[in-house]
């Protein structure tokens, strides 16, 4: 008797099977959004070098409603892709503090103040 | 009349079958009974002709790994009263291709695992008289969760890289290899690193984080992988910076 192994293919559909499927695609295409308000941040830059009335036509379109809506949308993702990137922290990055292993809870703590620190440190030097 | 239950099981006779299809069986249904249970009851009383790996019984050996449901499970270890459905849905672990029935081809798990060394590799050779090589309980905490692994390759099953591609080293043999790399006694990680730190190693994972969330014996593969990610990286600088420095 010869061997004849059955070779299953995977279904494009595969992402679908599981809820942490699912959640797993969404984290992943966060980045496209990540990416376009990159985009926008190195427009703003090019707007900048060009000079006073084109950075201020950048700002202008910025305020814009469809602007200001792209933002949020951005925003959205951006938050979504943090959260669930500070809930996979502890597995990355395991500290031992004195040969005890720092809690899982803590460590996600310590980025969450991180953030607000970076943001604090942002506003304040945008003057807000 | 008693109660049953219908296991619905992917079968395939490489002698006979273009494909694999389903055949339902009825088993009794008994509340301390798991799927492999009721497939000892189809292969002892109803057919004869169906084959699946199975040994301890007690989720130590690994054998017995499955899709229940569409969830890579251990049978031994998956209680039919935990399933509501009156049907259940019993195949081969995802990812594998099937030698026959519930038998999956392993032999590209067996090469991946040796490919990452997984054993002590020490810098000289110790005499015997110089007794055990010691270790710190702390020194032993640094691996011991990774060293629960049993092959049973649910990992593989859930890691949807490991699906999408073959060549990707997967789940279980990085940990193996990451728990090597952490042991106190050991000098093998250079050794390991063209394997773990290639674009088919590490690289390839995508932290769906799967693996962790099916695997039977509490290791965590993931956390393995994004680790060794980090460590690779630091080699890499320190490669850069410092060329002809030891690793």
């Amino acid at each position: 008797m010869s061997r004849r192994p059955y070779t299953r293919k995977v279904r494009r559909s595969w992402w679908l099977r599981h809820r942490r499927y699912v959640a797993y695609m969404v984290r992943e295409l966060t980045s496209l959004f990540i990416g376009i308000y990159s985009a926008v941040l190195v427009m703003g830059l090019v707007r900048l070098a060009q000079g006073q009335s084109a950075w201020d036509s950048f700002v202008m379109m910025l305020s814009s409603t469809p602007g200001v809506l792209v933002q949020l949308v951005c925003l959205l993702f951006a938050t979504y892709h943090s959260v669930t990137w500070f809930a996979l922290t502890p597995k990355a990055i395991p500290v031992m503090v004195r040969g005890q292993p720092v809690s899982a809870k803590t460590i996600i703590r310590i980025h969450y103040a991180a953030w607000a620190a970076v943001s604090l440190v942002v506003l304040i030097a945008a003057g807000v | 009349m008693s109660k049953t239950v219908a296991l619905e099981i992917l079968r395939y006779n490489p002698e006979v079958d273009s494909e694999p299809h389903f055949q339902t069986y009825e088993v009794p249904y008994k509340d301390d009974w798991v799927v492999l249970d009721a497939l000892n009851h189809i292969k002892d009383h109803l057919d004869a002709t169906l084959s699946y790996r199975w040994s301890c019984h007690m989720a130590v050996c690994g054998s017995c790994g499955m899709m229940i449901n569409g969830e890579p499970k251990l049978s031994c270890h998956a209680f039919l009263r935990d399933y509501r459905d009156r049907v259940i849905r019993v195949e081969p672990l995802d990812h594998f291709p099937i030698e026959r029935d519930l038998v999956i081809v392993m032999d590209s798990f067996i090469e991946k695992l040796s490919s990452v060394k997984p054993y002590l590799i020490s810098n000289e050779e110790r005499p015997l008289s110089d007794g055990e090589h010691l270790q710190t309980p702390l020194q032993l905490m640094a691996f011991k969760q990774y060293t629960q692994c049993i092959n049973c390759l649910l990992c593989y099953a859930a890691c949807p890289q490991c699906g999408l591609n073959e060549n990707f080293v997967g789940p279980a043999a990085l940990a193996l290899a990451h728990r090597y790399n952490l042991d106190s006694r050991d000098h093998g990680k250079s050794d390991r690193a063209d394997v773990v730190a290639s674009n088919e190693g590490v690289w390839e994972c995508t932290f769906v984080g799967a693996c962790s969330d099916v695997c039977p014996k509490r290791v965590d593969p993931a956390a393995a992988i994004q680790q060794t990610k980090i460590a690779a990286s630091l080699d890499w600088l320190k490669a850069l910076m410092l060329p002809g420095a030891k690793r």
